[in-house]
């Protein structure tokens, strides 16, 4: 049995919390780039170089690349052979709080949605939890912003409905969103599962590397194809039209049951924050 | 480029165009979400708003803390669509700008034609760069709200764009 001390935990989410929140992982920052070297319109181009340029001051000073340093989401993977001293979810919300606090970033948590009293430390964070073999334990974690999370959507459709369903929801859900997410957008798809879990896996899509497709070749295709019509849509950067709405369209399935299609869109902003550790 | 100084005029507001590029300077303050919803709760109380809103123009962001050594924390915009419901009653009160993202209701837009205002579109995620441009930061009211009291800035060559104009012509419809 190997053994993990709390405040092991502590340290690296709450270094984890700083890092992500001044400088974006190179997948992001590559596929930002490229996108204003394709990008046809010429407000769009210079609103693409205007994101560049803050990646740059954002990385030299070690400050927030955005206001929105998010709500803190986490997926953990606890391997079995593993004993955690003391409460994980105590230790993850103890570095959520230390980080925000240590790295200055914005407290945008209310402690009751309908009180909507700040909590001051940007604690609870949304912890989703998986069990793997090993003795390592894999924490992932995304600053989520709600500027792109309000935009986010979720239907339960019918199987008959299929993979043009699918896509006629996805692009209905990008262009009603229009300039509200900070375009260029990541778009996460969860598809199948129940209700929760088409959430969870939308929202895990967003997780992976930009340069990462789907394993599943009829997925790859699928993320390849809205890609491209998403880009056809003209929203553009900021919504100010342009080629470039979206930088990538990241799907995640789940097998679900036989009366059902769901499917959650969860729309990310430019500043696609994603960071994982293992200890 | 245009340079625009703040506060507006009728007659400056009334000059802009949507499209327009504009490098904004002089003063202006900030409000988001909570800060809207208790004007107007203190409005319907019968109190005053906290700063004199005539020919003001109103910055929708909530920044994050103030490093050591720092004179604001990252300040780019925020989803102005939530402030539309509280928007049309500080028009009507003179509120000549706002500063913010994305697009607004239709009721917005009719107010800011009624009222010859004008709102410009700063670049969302852009909030280390934007911070730059702010030179002085004050709390003047409702500091229990943490980012989202009301600071009035002093800002220089903050670059923006004219999204919606006081004619009601809408850059986020017609594009560029």
């Amino acid at each position: 049995m190997r053994h993990i001390k709390f405040e092991v935990i502590v340290e690296k989410v709450s270094e984890m919390c700083k890092k992500i929140n001044y400088e974006l992982s190179s997948d992001v920052i590559n596929s930002i780039k490229l996108s204003r070297d394709k990008e046809k319109s010429e407000l769009g181009k210079s609103i693409l170089e205007s994101l560049i340029e803050n990646i740059d001051i954002a990385k030299e000073k070690q400050v927030p690349i955005c206001q929105d340093t998010g709500m803190a989401v986490f997926f953990v993977e606890i391997g079995q052979d593993l004993v955690i001293a003391g409460n994980l979810k105590d230790a993850i919300n103890e570095g959520v709080r230390k980080g925000y606090e240590e790295g200055y970033l914005r407290k945008s948590v209310v402690g009751d949605p309908l009180i909507r009293k700040n909590t001051d430390d940007n604690t609870p964070a949304v912890i989703h939890y998986d069990f793997v073999s090993g003795d390592r334990l894999k924490i992932k974690f995304a600053p989520k912003g709600f500027g792109s999370e309000n935009m986010s959507r979720l239907k339960m459709l019918k199987p008959s409905d299929g993979v043009e369903g699918v896509k006629k929801f996805v692009l209905e859900t990008v262009k009603r969103a229009g300039s509200n997410p900070c375009p260029p957008i990541v778009v996460g798809v969860g598809i199948g599962g129940t209700m929760d879990k088409a959430s969870e896996i939308s929202k895990l899509a967003l997780f992976r590397s930009l340069d990462k497709s789907s394993d599943k070749t009829h997925i790859k295709e699928l993320e390849d194809e809205l890609l491209i019509e998403i880009n056809k849509l003209g929203i553009g950067p900021q919504g100010l039209g342009g080629t470039t709405t979206a930088l990538a369209v990241k799907i995640e399935t789940f097998p679900t049951h036989i009366a059902g299609l769901p499917v959650a869109v969860n729309i990310n902003c430019h500043a696609a924050r994603h960071i994982e550790v293992i200890i | 480029m245009k340079n625009i100084n703040m506060p507006l005029t009728e007659e400056t507001t009334k000059s802009l165009n949507a499209g327009d590029r504009v490098s904004i300077s002089g003063t202006i303050f900030t409000g988001r979400d909570a800060a809207h919803k208790r004007m107007i709760e203190d409005l319907k109380r019968g109190k005053p708003l906290p700063f004199d809103i005539n020919n003001q123009t109103i910055y929708y962001t909530g920044p994050t803390p103030t490093k050591p050594g720092q004179i604001i924390g990252s300040s780019g915009p925020t989803t102005s669509y939530r402030m539309d419901d509280y928007t049309p009653t500080l028009l009507d009160l003179g509120l000549r700008g706002m500063i913010g993202k994305g697009e607004r209701s239709k009721e917005v837009v009719d107010s800011m034609i009624k009222n010859s205002a004008v709102y410009f579109a700063v670049i969302g995620g852009a909030g280390a760069l934007i911070s730059n441009s702010i030179k002085k930061v004050e709390i003047i009211a409702y500091e229990d709200l943490g980012t989202e009291a009301i600071r009035k800035l002093e800002v220089e060559n903050l670059e923006g764009i004219v999204a919606i104009d006081s004619k009601g012509n809408n850059l986020y419809e017609s594009k560029e």
